[in-house]
């Protein structure tokens, strides 16, 4: 991925910036123009919205064979996680051991580094998501 | 609109090709199709090539024209159909639509990919590129992992279980093995499919389709006109196109896929007939759990019977349904923009009889379904042996 | 160095990678006896970064952390400041990354420091002086590091990875900061090169005539300043670039063993470097009660020393609260790990990924 192309979506990889519909009140990440449930009654009703970054794990699984930018991490657990504003994300899990990850799991978004354009290139971060322990949020 | 027949096909061993270009794969399935149908250059009206991404895989993009080109056509219209993985069936509906219009008499429709001529986990990525590449895959998702994803969460949904997933490989590699073309024409037993190294849990290295070269044609012309031609006929009977969000986790449904629901549903409606009536299916299984998501949603089976009827062997060869008797992506192989093609060979072939060891007896209708991406589009296909 | 206004802490945070390597496991490669060395140094284990983990991710979860413990937005941060030896970019401010994951940007000032192992304290000074002159209201000065030693060297035993958080400010302080002065001299003890992948140093040179000497005097100077003596502090905090030398400073300034335990991470952790004083007063801070005072004395090779003179308020009880993990909280998810897999992370293995 180019430099623009990642700089353009460092409010949504950065902070979970998405949006909501003004008319039936869902929640998109990322933002989108138009409401696919309000079609053109939404545009220009779509609000920013930032997410908790608070959700639960809905899928999950252990990549053997990696995406080239995540080999140093492999075996790595990806996710499809379910947000609290019921939209839905997909994203790396951290700081777990795989035995121990199950569905409706309780995640938090954390920032980490995703890739690099090259080794002399821009660095790429953006959300994974870790546990959320114990009491801590 | 006309009836519209498929009077000629074609395609190329499928496989590691490595002394075949993405050209030499289209022109050997072209020619060989044409052959099949006994119709001349001059009488082709248009060609369409379904084809993924010749531009990342060869660094080469307009390669309809230039497949026609080198197969003699120069002076035919020639366009490419992307739509990932189901490329190959897309451009087979554009085929059939410009056929059943009447604008065009005589459609050539091509398929082919060229996988190895960048290294394996350069194709992989490419592969993932049907994935939303800002969304899924920059966050660390490859095409595996969002397989591995819908696997999981049927299994915890349906009790869908590693064994079921390993029956759709077993089975369709003994497909395979009655068909020369396949890449890997051959059984294999069924520890080796559970024992192989992992990939994605729980996708293990044999619940995927491989990498693959190949080519594939059909010739369409006016069901009127079939008379015309020496082609042994079989009628396309409909047609339907299904969507979905390009993201998995943006679909409501992640153990099955509204792209292929949507498909058959306009299919069936097309062709007025029901699943019931299919005899067999070349469905969709670039990964185990697509076959069993496939044969549920194509409503062969009840959403999450899918692996219970394939471990009863409910999907075998002449049994309720004959599933991917070709032997599937899996086995046969997956050029990925030929496959939609492959597939309606593979019923071609099935409705004239000529399937030999691997023939369903009496078949009369067969269907095919062709999914892009994790499921954001998909084609169904259903063809009907020809009566007079 | 006093402020016209008061001016104090509002709010802090730290973290720390989660995996660790035992000094034994890292002789074990060496053909050295780690346990013996690590005993020397004072050091059980030190932290590893994941890979997807470096200066600017640790910032930014300090950083939330810090926010999120006193209730400050981003757009309310005037000013961001992130020391570490181990900036991701060589050029492209590790800060601007931070603002942007904080929210603080644009309407903001940023730069990033390096001074060695005291580049955030030296963003604690800027910010003191941003907000007591009402130029800003809130300031945020981050000390983070991955340092690394060069494979097989003495260093290796011990740089580690972590960093904390603090957000300066003239209001609603938890803990005033008195009084600072700082003691600076070019004492070439330590350093890296431009393009060069590890840090060189003096070996004993790094002792006496730097460490010793620029602890000791900056830190008498804070005292004379201030008008106190060790007894007047609860407790202090020292630059701990192993377990050994922070208690044999604060022994010869008169400061007693349990002033420094609260602080001392190092023998869990290692040296953090510019994270090692900003975690240890923070861990300080967490078992703080209103109208304890800190001493404490940052260290940076090259070479120089801050020293703050700080003093609780009532307001640490208002802000201790289940949403943000104490340091100890954080420092006890550990997972240790082989030397081989602390390799692959740290990319030491060549034509490895």
């Amino acid at each position: 991925m180019t430099t623009p192309r990642f700089w353009r979506e460092i409010e949504q990889r950065y902070r979970g910036i998405g949006v909501q519909c003004e008319i039936c009140d869902r929640v998109y990440f990322p933002p989108r123009e138009i409401c696919p449930h309000c079609r053109r009654e939404s545009f220009g009703k779509m609000n920013e919205r930032e997410l908790s970054g608070k959700g639960k794990v809905l899928t999950y699984t252990e990549v053997h064979d990696p995406h080239p930018d995540f080999k140093l991490l492999t075996p790595y657990i990806m996710a499809i996680i379910e947000m609290e504003e019921d939209v839905r994300v997909t994203g790396q899990l951290v700081g777990v051991d795989y035995k121990d990850v199950e569905t409706g799991m309780e995640v938090k978004a954390t920032m980490r580094r995703l890739g690099e354009e090259s080794p002399e290139g821009i660095i790429y971060y953006g959300y994974k998501f870790a546990p959320v322990k114990d009491k801590h949020e | 609109m006309r009836d519209v027949a498929i009077i000629g096909i074609g395609e190329t061993q499928i496989g590691e090709l490595w002394d075949k270009s993405l050209r030499e794969l289209g022109i050997e399935a072209g020619l060989k199709a044409i052959r099949d149908a006994g119709v001349s250059g001059e009488e082709v009206d248009m060609l369409y090539v379904g084809n993924m991404s010749a531009g990342k895989l060869i660094n080469q993009e307009h390669v309809a024209p230039m497949i026609a080109d080198y197969a003699g056509l120069d002076d035919i219209p020639a366009v490419r159909i992307e739509s990932g993985g189901a490329s190959g069936g897309m451009a087979l509906a554009e085929g059939y639509i410009s056929v059943a219009s009447g604008f065009d008499d005589i459609v050539v429709v091509g398929g082919a990919e060229k996988m190895t001529d960048v290294n394996d986990e350069e194709a992989k990525k490419i592969l993932s590129s049907t994935a939303d590449q800002e969304w899924e895959t920059v966050c660390g998702a490859t095409f595996d992992s969002l397989h591995a994803m819908m696997a999981r969460y049927h299994m915890n949904k349906y009790g869908t279980t590693k064994d079921q997933f390993a029956e759709v490989i077993v089975k369709n590699h003994s497909n395979a093995s009655n068909n020369p073309n396949a890449q890997y024409p051959r059984a294999i037993p069924k520890n080796f499919v559970m024992n192989a190294p992992m990939v994605s849990d729980p996708l293990g290295m044999f619940d995927c389709a491989p990498l693959s070269d190949g080519g594939a044609a059909v010739v369409l012309c006016p069901a009127e006109y079939v008379d015309n031609y020496n082609g042994d006929p079989v009628k396309i009977l409909g047609v339907g196109h299904g969507a979905d969000h390009i993201a998995l986790h943006d679909r409501r449904e992640i153990g099955g896929m509204k792209a292929t629901r949507i498909a058959a549903e306009k299919a069936f409606k097309n062709s007025n007939i029901s699943s019931k009536d299919i005899d067999f299916a070349e469905v969709h299984d670039n990964y185990s759990i697509s076959e069993i998501v496939a044969i549920e949603d194509l409503g062969f089976f009840k959403k999450g019977e899918g692996g219970p009827a394939t471990e009863e062997g409910r999907t075998a060869l002449n049994s309720e349904i004959s599933i991917n008797t070709s032997g599937g992506l899996k086995a046969k192989g997956q050029p990925v923009g030929a496959v939609g093609i492959n597939q309606a060979i593979e019923a071609a072939i099935q409705l004239r009889g000529d399937a030999g060891d691997r023939q369903v007896e009496d078949a009369r209708y067969g269907l095919t379904h062709n999914v892009g991406g994790t499921g954001a589009s998909a084609v169904v296909h259903i063809l009907e042996r020809w009566s007079e | 160095m006093k402020t016209k206004e008061k001016v104090g802490i509002k709010s802090y945070a730290g973290y720390v990678p989660r995996y660790r390597i035992k000094p034994k496991e890292i002789g074990k490669v060496w053909g050295k006896d780690g346990e013996t060395m690590g005993k020397g140094l004072r050091i059980n284990s030190k932290s590893v970064p994941s890979p997807d983990e470096d200066v600017i991710t640790i910032s930014t979860q300090a950083a939330r952390w810090a926010m999120k413990r006193a209730i400050i937005k981003g757009v309310d941060i005037g000013a961001i400041y992130v020391g570490s030896e181990s900036h991701p970019y060589a050029v492209k401010p590790t800060a601007t990354i931070v603002g942007a994951a904080i929210g603080a940007t644009p309407l903001m000032t940023a730069a990033d420091y390096e001074f060695a192992c005291k580049a955030g304290t030296a963003g604690f000074q800027t910010c003191m002086g941003l907000v007591s002159s009402g130029m800003i209201k809130n300031g945020m000065a981050i000390g983070a590091d991955t340092s690394q030693g060069a494979p097989g060297d003495a260093l290796e035993y011990s740089a580690a990875a972590g960093g904390a958080a603090y957000i300066i400010g003239t209001e609603d302080m938890l803990a005033e900061i008195k009084h600072t002065c700082s003691f600076t001299t070019d004492t070439p003890d330590f350093w890296r090169r431009e393009g060069q992948k590890y840090p060189s140093h003096g070996g004993r040179f790094t002792g006496k005539p730097a460490y010793f000497k620029h602890i000791t005097e900056c830190t008498k100077n804070l005292m004379e300043e201030s008008e106190t003596v060790p007894d007047d502090y609860d407790y202090a905090v020292f630059h701990q670039p192993n377990g050994k030398f922070p208690v044999k400073v604060a022994k010869k300034l008169g400061f007693s063993k349990e002033q420094i335990d609260p602080g001392l991470l190092v023998t869990r952790i290692g040296n953090t470097y510019s994270g090692a004083v900003p975690l240890g007063l923070a861990a300080t801070l967490d078992q703080s009660e209103p109208g304890d005072r800190i001493l404490v004395t940052a260290y940076g090779s090259g070479a120089g020393c801050d020293s703050f003179d700080i003093k609780v308020t009532e307001n640490i009880e208002k802000i201790k609260n289940d949403e943000v993990p104490t340091i100890q909280e954080v420092i006890s998810d550990e997972e240790f790990i082989p030397y081989s897999i602390y390799a692959k992370y740290r990319k030491k293995i060549e034509g490895g990924y």
